[in-house]
């Protein structure tokens, strides 16, 4: 009961893990080894790394579904040892690729199975469900129907919030978005986000797609093969300054172009608008510094000229002052 | 436990009385088999060809399988009378629903695009069926063959109840005159010539695919493609 | 010729209508008269007959397959035990067990018993077995125990199967059910088995062969109801 309590709502818990070893047995290498790292309240960390690198594993051992052998994790300062593994589980929200969802059960019933399974009131149950219908854009029709009935993008969407629930602390999530295609995964992303603003979980989100770990993550760990971390920092750092060749491979050669696509102008100190060449294109604020380059570099123009929401001009970018964005740490 | 064990011997020692009696359950089998791949096949096959009368083929399986088999036995032998002609148009009223439930699902289920394929190359459609879809159905079609083989064989020996040759039920249902060792001896070789026939079915449904078809048909699987059931025998 | 004991009672010929002792096709008459004191009472006991036998057979198969659905190894004993008892000849089974049970309906429901295991047991199985992957990790992962993950998650999605297997099971163990009059005088098979003794007595073979006949036609669509109602998400495809 106490546990209960102490996944309860609303929050979010620091999950730690320090120097956890996860051997499968009959295979020679380790497939997590010697992994620390910690994971702040309500923040998102996104394992990447190629596969077979351990990143399943280690998300898999937050929840127990897989016992490490050394080591310890901690949610909230208690090690998940002394939890009881049903009731752990019950407090940690789980979106898996396939989705998972339960065909015989219709929508509504497939997110209120954990509510359910920890007691709460039926209004309680059906306020809950009601509301996370809505957030997450489905109609209220579609809480009656079954799985079958929903589109692949839909599916992963009610998966998405049958793991929020039952108001977790924690979410693990393996790959949700990778079976979608790039228009629907993106729209998916989004309201991620914006969920995760709503609701601020601590989130552990597997992906190999660097770029969703860029795009998702509050920090990224990026694992290599043998289950070692090769590199654990904000997306910015990591691009910034790769702590060696595999990781410096793994984010890309464009990797200075991925560090511009995650600020926006309104970010950065922005040239005096003296003299304005009369034909320099437009941009807004908003615009994010990789975009504005493209703008540069397709338009042939030296310059850019950024307005502001009201259309008053904000500044003035230039392609040199971009290149010593690059250079910066 | 003796009886059982006591059936073995049994059969040894009266081999010509099994022999005899096996000679009539086949005869008997064998002729209403025959019978109702006559009637079946050309029916569910043509229904398959031209894709009609699914739902009836399927329901008229479902139906064949449900109807219990003495009552049918009973039924006719109060249309036809006594006799082992009454027998074997049981068995074939039982028989027909599985193989031509069976020989529909085999052709119905060719892919349609292969068939086209044909069409536009310009086969006709006598051809159509003898070169493209009786080829492909046939691991199928066989399945419901074999299946009704080894339900007719099963089911013989109730002649033996209802006042007919029954073959090899003839000793299993005369305890008084074969003694329980003889029951179990015969029974024992209804058993075996279920199997064999199995076997054989099995066999020749293995010989009938074809070559390019080989390895990618689980064989158990297609028995009981037609009535979409994991499990669909003879009734004992 | 061979067959049942003689009958104890033949039927009323005597002071019968003209239909009757005629033997014509059909005697509504008949029928009418014997409703109540023989065709009914023999439907019943049909009825009882089938209904222990796929429950009992039910129980015990579905209990096997909760246990082969995690040990692998428990599946192959049971398919074995369950096949060799399907292949007996059901006539040659039912004599085989009188010594023990004698002629009695225990015998009668051994018999019918055994010959449900296999039908049920396999398809039950592999109703388990179908139940996908990613379903059951998403139930693990959310928290559910072994026993919830059996009741609320596989056993619901394995009903198709497992009632597929019912309706096998249900029509089979009628049809066995009117050869055990052979052995133990009750249940549809009875007036059957009677009226081939006394004369082929057409009115009693329709009226009890017809019975058991619809009997089972009816025991099948029941069930495929029972299914429909119990598989609400199997039916509503996407459109
Ligand atoms: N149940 C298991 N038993 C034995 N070895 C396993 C098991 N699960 C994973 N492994 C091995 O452990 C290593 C890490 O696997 P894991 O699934 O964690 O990788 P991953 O990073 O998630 O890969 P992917 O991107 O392909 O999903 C691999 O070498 C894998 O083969
Ligand atoms: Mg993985």
């Amino acid at each position: 009961m106490a546990d209960r309590k102490a996944a309860g709502a609303g929050a979010a818990a620091e999950i730690v893990f320090s120097h956890v070893t996860k051997h499968y047995p009959g295979r020679r290498a380790a497939a997590v080894k010697d992994l620390s790292l910690v994971v702040p309240a309500g923040e998102i960390c996104v394992l990447v790394g190629p596969s077979g690198a351990g990143k399943t594993t280690a998300m898999k051992l937050v929840n127990r579904l897989i016992d490490f052998d050394e080591g310890d994790i901690t949610i909230d300062g208690r090690s998940i040892r002394e939890l009881d593994a049903v009731e752990l589980r019950r407090g940690i929200g789980y979106v898996i690729q396939q989705i998972g969802l339960f065909p015989h059960m219709t929508v509504g019933d497939n997110i209120a199975v954990v509510p359910r399974l920890l007691g709460w009131p039926k209004q309680r149950i059906r306020e809950r469900v009601a509301e996370l219908v809505e957030l997450v854009g489905l109609e209220a029709g579609d809480r009656d129907r079954y799985p079958s009935q929903l589109s692949g993008g839909q599916r992963q969407r009610v998966g998405l919030v049958r793991a929020l629930a039952a108001e977790p602390k924690v979410m693990l999530m393996d790959e949700p978005f990778g079976a979608l295609d790039p228009i629907t995964r993106d729209r998916l992303q989004n309201e991620f986000l914006r969920l995760h603003e709503v609701e601020r979980k601590t989130v552990i989100f597997v992906t190999h797609d660097i770029d969703e770990a860029i795009k998702l993550g509050d920090r990224i760990a990026i694992l290599r093969e043998g289950g070692v971390l090769a590199q654990y920092d904000a997306p910015d750092a990591i691009l910034a300054s790769p702590a060696d060749d595999f990781v410096a491979r793994f984010v890309g050669a464009d990797r200075g172009l991925k560090r511009l696509a995650l600020r926006r102008l309104s970010e950065i100190e922005l040239d005096s608008p003296n003299g304005i060449p009369p034909d320099a294109p437009r941009t807004s604020l908003q615009t994010t510094i990789r975009d504005a380059l493209s703008l540069m570099l397709t338009e042939g123009a030296e310059n850019l000229v950024v307005v502001d929401d009201s259309g008053e001009v904000a500044g003035l970018l230039s392609v040199g002052r971009v290149s010593r964005l690059l250079a910066e740490p | 436990m003796r009886p059982v064990i006591d059936g073995f011997p049994w059969i040894t020692d009266n081999l010509s009385l099994v022999f005899d009696k096996t000679g009539v359950h086949l005869l008997i089998a064998v002729l209403a088999l025959l019978i109702s791949i006559a009637i079946a096949m050309p029916v569910g096959v043509w229904l398959g060809h031209v894709h009609r009368g699914g739902f009836a083929a399927i329901n008229i399986s479902n139906v064949g399988r449900a109807l219990p088999s003495l009552a049918v036995i009973a039924i006719l032998i109060g249309v036809i009378g006594l006799g082992r002609n009454t027998l074997i148009v049981a068995l074939v009223v039982l028989a027909v629903p599985v193989i031509l439930t069976n020989a529909y699902v085999a052709v119905d289920t060719v892919d349609r695009d292969v068939v086209d394929a044909a069409r536009g190359m310009g086969l006709r459609e006598r051809q159509i069926l003898a070169r493209v879809e009786l080829p492909l159905g046939l691991p199928l079609l066989f399945a419901g063959i074999r299946t009704a083989a080894v339900f007719v064989v099963a089911t013989v020996p109730l002649g033996a109840l209802t006042g007919t040759d029954g073959g090899l039920g003839d000793i299993i249902a005369n305890q008084a005159s074969y003694r329980l060792e003889g029951v179990v001896g015969a029974a024992i070789c209804v058993a075996v010539l279920a199997l064999l026939i199995d076997g054989l079915f099995a066999a020749i449904q293995r010989a009938v695919t074809p070559r390019g078809l080989r390895g990618q048909i689980d064989f158990a699987a297609v028995q009981t493609a037609a009535a979409s059931n994991p499990q669909e025998e003879g009734t004992p | 010729m061979s067959g049942p004991p003689p009958p104890v009672v033949i039927p009323n010929f005597g002071g019968a209508s003209k239909c009757v002792t005629n033997n014509d096709l059909f005697c509504a008459d008949w029928v009418q008269h014997n409703w109540g004191s023989t065709l009914q009472p023999a439907l019943l006991e049909h009825l009882r007959l089938t209904l222990i036998a796929v429950a009992i057979g039910f129980v015990i198969a579905f209990a096997a397959a909760v246990v082969a659905r995690r040990l692998r190894f428990v599946e192959h004993p049971f398919t074995l035990v369950g096949a060799l008892l399907y292949t007996i000849p059901s006539i040659a089974l039912f004599q085989l067990l009188v010594p023990f049970t004698g002629l009695t309906e225990t015998t009668v429901e051994i018999a019918l018993i055994g010959y449900t295991l296999l039908i049920l047991f396999r398809n039950t199985l592999a109703g388990f077995q179908a139940v996908p992957e990613d379903v059951l990790e998403a139930a693990r992962g959310m928290g559910l125990r072994g026993r919830e993950i059996l009741w609320r998650i596989e056993v619901p999605l394995a009903l198709p199967a497992i009632m597929a297997g019912l309706r096998i099971a249900t029509v089979t163990v009628i049809s066995l059910a009117t050869v055990a009059a052979f052995i133990d005088d009750e249940g549809l098979g009875s007036p059957i088995f009677r009226a081939i003794q006394s004369n082929v007595f057409k009115t009693e073979l329709f009226a009890a062969g017809g019975l058991a006949v619809a009997l089972a036609l009816f025991a099948d669509a029941f069930l495929v109801l029972v299914q429909r109602l119990v598989t609400p998400w199997a039916r509503r495809e996407r459109t």
